[in-house]
């Protein structure tokens, strides 16, 4: 037998499956040693689209398949593996969509509700990017309130929702190349929903069957999260409950305090999680826990929604994807409050073995056994105070075996595209310059998003971890959002200091501005924050015309979920070289895999890549900026131009 | 930024505005809020923070507002371990540092008016000349903005030894730029550490003594800021323009000498904001990623004897330094520099005795180039003290060379010897002095030394309109009596030619965007009759320069189909502004005021203005520091239409453009003018009345009122009324 698999790297983490395992406790790494990958539907080669099937038509293992072979390789219906591996692709991409595009709906409804008075406890937090935002989309200003202003915000970019033609509103915020490429090649999406609604429809038992144009629609569907839902979502966000700016917080299950209630805030919307933050501290609600035996409320997050309030709020961290049964097995954790999206119905029956409670709070996301709390956004201040009652009213229901981790590292987040701009040169001078300077100059070879989830089949944290270390001691800057950026952030990698760990060049960048070579961006929508930076960065000059000239990469190195795919794909379609890690879910089709891995290079300028062995991501990811720089000019050492008199004649005004 | 420097520069800043905080209050306790503050003849208020937060500093209850701005922009210090991002907050604390000694500094003007002298010169009692007015600004801005001075030094502290601040001071003279200083370092400071060298500082030789504290910074950081506003014609609080616009183009850099304290580092994060980087001779943290400077943001350890060329080298100048072998030091920061009474060791000319300088042409046969005879008594011939009459001759030789140029190269004699150390250079033609000191011939300099310069730099910078140049300097009293005449018959047939030019009489005028590296959009296009307004470029000299540098910054245009003859439009000139000026400016007219003038910058020598009342126009010279009947004061007015701007109603000039045929020909010429500073009247009086009787009012000087007259139109409107000026009996000025 194999040497058995690490489960994780982080000692919290396997010190809370050890108790599990001692207690009898399912955890989801338990699980995966049992329930193996189906390796028919790991390589996309199952089509269960119509009752005619399921049709497996499987790649042979070990030995290249005979021409006659892959002829076979049909659906009852004739389907082709290109056309089921496609199909399959899409249909992850649309359900990423619409997971991101439905979280983004939410926000704007509840937007809206807050600009007419609706929703009590919300309020404009960001008057500024309010009227950025109103100026952008063409709102008149005037003497109007921010209210009135934002009225109109919000219809315009709700209305991105059910647009039946034209286009999404922010796509105009892309390099004006990278525009025309998607005008060129047909993908500019027209509305959210109408994308995702095509892509089921297209992917239909017997309709679109040219996995090349299936792909185009995936390519036309992602755009419609990454510059569609995910940005109005982190754009509403932002003017609702303020543009998060670095703030120091903490993460890992030692978050955890033995003598407070602790109420973990697990999942992805931010409305409840950003009222619980604030009711969370009223002396009221602090005075009750008293009188229950707790020293206080500890509030901490897990996953996404833990993104979101540790940026704005400085509400640290308890662990991400992988860790949220372990938080229950502390036997700490009074209310695990959940809203959408990664949360694992393990968790009630974790949460059956202590005395902790379950409780769901969206009305698209209830699990059975748990106990639902729906949170009602007009009257936000006592939903989220029913939640916290119920939490404190359950710390007298501790049992025996409570043992939280001694684990918590120290961590700086909070870099929102703005903040990076204003940090990079103060009020007066904020601006992108520094950042692009010292790519041209080779201090910074380039810049890496490492994003994206933790999954059970790989060790935890591990390739995000070892992945990052390695780019940042070659000078590449990391920009990290959702489970990634908590992965680094246990590994120590978020505080300024790390910077120690980063090759020469980076490092004198980040001890000129005081940053970590890792920088956390928020949660999985925020990865619009990336496609905005890498704008910006375009924007600012010297780095070619187009995302794709950027000397950059994206990875998702852990990834699990099918928003991984449509953000994967977004990150492709925008001219990112994308490289995901763990499993590939097209590798039944060669012919779909070159598309996407070579081909699309040729369409988009970005492409899909895979690899499992973090180095050799790192490889891949550095070998790729280098031939970006290359492409720019880049790659030599430049000759410091000297000014005189006419060299400055010649300068346009500012 | 290094954490070192952010933490110290932060907490700096909060010494800074606590200090400022603590002064305002004492001196509101004392005063009162609406009591007037402010620094001298500006009209930029306290400029900083009028360029930056486009906030105006009149009464010291302003005060309040900026100390409100400053407070909540201060950043809290920075954390030991796992602090926040902190080069974003060290630039916000420098700058409201900057902010902070702006209104230490307008209290102290408060509270003793005469701490600074307020002058160009440092007085026997005061060395400290405090904030440059704007009168200086301008004077001073045409330097930076032609490239004779690339940019400043901001030194603080001082050098370990006078003898090495004196030699830092020199080299950065060299290089043609300004050392502004402030600060003390062990008791010290550089200005005093340089006077007790035996160094003249002051304004005329760019080493600017501005103040002993380390506030006295903002004086460099205003003039800088300034330049923006009134060269770049940014408005005041596009902060982000004007910081850039310094990065881009005004050349300076901080040298803190000595121990460098919180303080220290707070001015220099808010040096950083403006692009200037710091080059430090003590082993500070370095800050070399680029990004808010062009290069490095903080360079240190660096030895005294390469302090000047590393800074220079960070701060991405490159300087032309022509090497003149002469044993003193050459180069235009010298050409203020002053020789009195006792330190003479020989003087010609003024009045003295007889002085001429004559440049002519030979045949190629007949000059040597390089040769350079004394006919007459050397300084070694004479003693210290002495006189001697002098005639300089230059015989130049080539094809290229026309009869023309002759002028234009002996206009440059002037500032050629004024540019070596120790000699001082005044007048030209037949009333030329010249006066060498004790220390320049103590270190070797002698009379055909002026030969050498002018061989040098003449072929430098004129090479290609001439091939051979040859100097004769007699100091024989006969041979000069014969020169002078000689000399003389020259000038006076020149005189008759360029009197004799008009601006019909060429088809092609010359552009002039030497300023285009300060003012953007700004292009002057100089015809016969319309000199350039900074009175130092005329229709010869762009010419003679084109000739020379055919890429540079004059340019022909050929005037083409006249579109308005009588206000001086053409469509030629008009194709060659819209093009230059990058599309800012699609027409203007010469000779007009009224109707869409030519663009001014900031650096005009005069500024006219349209009097409705009096039917006419005044105009005020720059060093008239006085109000106006227009109701703007001379800065006021250049603020407002300097930057590259054609504003209807207005247009800078040429002073000796008023005595010009052309001048304002299209609104009725001079006898519109019915008021001018009466230093001006005195200045231009001859030129004036000669033309005065050219228009058959031979008295018209007499019928223009001044500043005794009034300076409101109701004021001299009787007087003009009296006096029976001809403006009032013409059509109406407007429409």
């Amino acid at each position: 037998m194999a040497e058995e698999k690490k489960l994780s790297i982080d000692p919290a983490t396997l010190e809370m499956i050890e108790k599990a395992n001692s207690e009898g406790v399912s955890t989801a790494f338990a699980r995966a040693e049992v329930m193996r990958p189906c390796p028919i539907g790991a390589e996309g080669s199952c089509c269960s689209n119509c009752a005619m099937g399921p049709c497996r038509v499987p790649l042979p293992r070990g030995r290249t398949e005979t021409p006659e072979e892959k002829k076979k390789r049909r659906g009852v219906c004739g389907a082709t593996v290109e056309t089921i591996a496609a199909r399959n692709f899409v249909r992850k991409i649309a359900a990423g969509t619409a997971s991101h595009g439905d979280h983004g709906r939410e926000v704007a409804k509840v937007f809206l509700e807050m600009a007419r008075g609706e929703a009590p406890g919300f309020e404009i937090k960001d008057e500024q990017k309010l009227l950025q935002l109103a100026l952008e989309l063409g709102v008149n200003i005037g003497n109007r309130s921010n209210k009135e202003i934002a009225i109109d915000v919000g219809k315009i970019l709700e209305a991105d929702f059910s647009r039946q033609e034209g286009e999404l509103v922010f796509l105009k915020r892309a390099p004006i190349k990278r525009q025309e490429i998607w005008k060129k090649l047909g993908v500019l999406p027209r509305g959210i929903d109408r994308e995702v609604s095509e892509a089921l429809h297209r992917t239909h038992m017997g309709c679109d069957q040219d996995y090349k144009d299936l792909l185009l629609h995936g390519a036309k569907t992602a755009l419609a999260d990454g510059w569609g839902g995910s940005m109005i979502a982190t754009e509403l966000q932002d003017i609702m409950f303020g543009t998060p700016a670095p703030v120091a917080s903490q993460i890992n299950l030692g978050v955890l305090k033995i003598d407070e209630v602790n109420i973990i805030v697990h999942g992805h919307e931010p409305y409840l999680a950003e009222t619980l933050a604030v009711v969370a501290q009223m002396p009221e609600m602090i005075e009750y826990a008293k009188s229950n035996g707790a020293k206080g409320i500890n509030l901490a997050g897990m996953c996404c929604t833990a993104n979101e309030i540790l940026m704005r709020h400085g509400v640290p961290i308890a662990g991400n994807f992988l860790q949220q049964e372990l938080a229950v097995v502390t036997g700490a954790v009074e209310a695990m409050v959940v809203d959408v999206q990664c949360i694992m119905q393990g968790l009630v029956e974790a949460a059956s073995c202590f005395h902790t409670k379950i409780i769901t709070t969206d009305r698209r996301a209830k699990i059975e056994g748990a106990t639902h709390m729906e949170f009602d956004e007009h009257h936000a201040v006592e939903s989220a105070k029913a939640v916290i009652k119920a939490a404190i009213d359950n710390f007298p229901n501790r049992r025996q075996n409570v043992r939280i981790p001694d684990y918590k590292t120290d961590i700086i987040a909070g870099f929102s595209h703005e903040t990076i701009n204003y940090l990079l040169g103060g009020l007066f001078r904020a601006s992108y310059r520094p950042l692009n300077d010292n790519i041209i100059n080779g201090r910074i070879r380039g810049v890496a998003g490492v994003v994206g989830c933790n999954n059970a089949r790989v060790t935890h944290d591990d390739v995000h971890v070892t992945l990052v270390k390695e780019l940042i001691k070659n000078d590449v800057l990391v920009l990290e959002t959702g489970c990634a950026a908590m992965a680094c952030g246990k590994a120590g990698l978020l505080v300024p200091e790390a910077a120690a760990l980063a090759g020469p060049g980076l490092r004198s960048v980040c001890e000129a501005v005081g940053i970590p070579p890792v920088l956390h961006l928020g949660a999985c929508i925020d990865n619009s924050r990336i496609l905005i930076a890498a704008t910006a960065m375009v924007k600012d000059g010297g780095l070619g015309d187009d995302i794709s000239d950027l000397p950059a990469a994206g990875v998702a190195p852990e990834w699990m979920s099918e928003k991984a795919v449509a953000i994967g794909q977004y990150f492709v379609s925008s001219g990112v070289y994308t490289i995901f890690g763990a499993s590939w879910p097209t590798e039944g089709s060669k012919e779909v895999t070159d598309f996407l891995f070579k081909e699309m290079e040729n369409l988009y300028g970005g492409m899909w890549g895979f690899e499992t062995d973090p180095l050799k991501i790192a490889k891949m990811v550095i070998d790729h900026i280098d031939k970006k720089r290359k492409a720019l000019g880049i790659d030599k050492a430049r000759e410091r131009v000297l000014y005189d008199m006419a060299m400055r004649r010649e300068l346009e005004a500012v | 930024m290094s954490k070192i420097i952010a933490s110290a520069a932060i907490r700096g800043a909060h010494k800074i505005v606590d200090n400022a905080e603590s002064k305002w209050k004492q001196a509101m306790d004392k005063w009162g809020a609406n009591e007037p503050v402010g620094f001298p003849n500006t009209a930029y208020y306290l400029p900083i923070i009028y360029g930056i937060l486009g906030t105006k500093v009149e009464k010291l209850g302003d005060m309040e507002k900026v100390l409100k701005k400053s407070r909540a922009i201060l950043p809290p210090l920075v954390k030991e371990t796992h602090h926040l991002p902190y080069l974003a907050p060290a630039l916000d604390a420098g700058m409201v540092t900057m902010f902070a000694e702006e209104l230490i500094e307008a209290v102290r003007y408060l509270e003793s008016p005469n701490f600074y002298t307020k002058t160009e010169d440092i007085k026997p009692d005061n060395i400290w000349l405090g904030a440059a007015d704007d009168i200086i600004l301008r004077k001073r801005g045409i330097e930076f903005v032609d490239g004779t001075a690339p940019g400043f030094a901001a030194i603080l502290g001082a050098a370990p030894t006078k003898e090495i601040a004196a030699r830092i001071a020199q080299e950065l003279q060299q290089k043609n730029l300004y050392v502004f200083m402030c600060a003390e370092y062990n008791g010290k400071r550089f200005s005093e550490q340089l006077l007790e060298a035996g160094v003249q500082i002051g304004w005329p030789t760019r080493l600017v003594s501005f103040g002993p504290d380390v506030s006295a910074a903002v004086f460099a950081m205003g003039f800088a800021t300034r330049a923006a506003m009134s060269f770049g014609g940014i408005e005041a609080g596009d902060f982000r323009k004007i910081l850039i616009y310094n990065k881009d183009r005004v050349f300076a850099f901080a040298l803190p000498m000595g121990y460098v304290t919180d303080e220290w580092y707070a001015n220099a994060a808010g040096a950083i904001n403006w692009g200037f980087p710091v080059i430090a001779d003590t082993p500070i943290p370095e800050v070399l990623p680029t990004g808010i400077c062009t290069y490095e943001h903080v360079v240190s350890n660096i030895p005294h004897e390469k302090l000047v060329a590393k800074a220079v080298e960070v701060r991405g100048l490159k300087v032309t330094v022509s090497e003149v072998p002469i044993p003193v030091a050459f180069g235009a920061a010298f050409e203020g520099e002053r020789v009195r009474g006792e330190d003479i060791y020989l003087e010609c000319g003024g009045g003295r005795t007889q002085m001429v300088e004559w440049v002519t042409s030979k045949p190629m046969n007949e000059v040597e180039d390089g040769k350079i005879e004394v006919i007459g008594p050397e300084v070694t011939d004479i003693k210290a003290g002495s006189r001697l009459p002098m005639a300089i001759t230059v015989e130049v030789a080539g094809r290229e060379m026309q009869e023309d140029y002759e002028p234009i190269l002996e206009r440059q004699i002037h500032h050629l010897i004024n540019y070596a150390q120790g000699s001082m250079h005044i007048g030209q033609r037949d009333i030329a002095w010249i006066r060498i000191n004790k220390q320049a011939v103590e270190k070797g300099f002698r009379l055909h030394h002026i030969g050498t310069i002018l061989h040098a730099k003449l072929h430098h910078d004129f090479g290609r309109i001439f091939d051979k140049l040859q100097v004769k300097i007699y100091t024989d009293k006969d041979k000069v009596a014969q020169l002078v005449e000689q000399a003389r018959a020259v000038y006076n047939k020149r005189d008759m030619r360029i009197e004799g030019m008009t601006d019909e009489s060429v088809e092609t005028y010359y552009s002039c965007t030497l300023c285009q590296s300060f003012a953007p959009s700004h292009v002057c296009v100089i015809s016969p009759e319309r000199t350039g307004l900074c009175g130092s470029y005329n229709w010869m000299d762009c010419k003679a320069s084109f000739e020379i540098n055919p890429t540079g910054p004059n340019q022909p245009v050929v005037k083409g189909q006249p579109i308005d003859a009588k206000l001086g439009q053409w469509k030629g000139v008009n194709d060659f502004v819209t093009r230059t000026s990058r599309g800012k400016i699609d027409h203007y007219n010469f000779y007009s005021l009224v109707n869409d003038p030519m663009t001014t910058c900031g650096c005009c020598e005069a500024i006219a203005a349209v009097l409705p009342l009096c039917n006419g126009v005044m105009t005020v010279n720059r060093e008239y520091t006085g109000e106006t009947p227009c109701g703007m004061k001379f800065t006021t007015l250049a603020g407002t239409i300097g930057g590259g701007l054609s504003t209807p109603g207005f247009v800078g000039h040429g002073k000796y453009n008023t005595t010009q045929r052309k001048f304002l020909a299209g609104d009725g010429g001079l006898l519109r003018m019915v008021w001018m500073p009466k230093m001006l009247k005195e200045e231009l009086a001859d030129k004036l009345k000669a033309r005065a009787i050219e228009l058959g009012v031979p008295d018209l000087l007499d019928k223009i009122a001044d500043e005794t007259i009034g300076v409101t139109e109701e004021a001299i409107l009787p007087f003009l009324t009296e006096k029976g000026h001809p403006a009032l009996t013409m059509d109406p000025i407007l429409g």
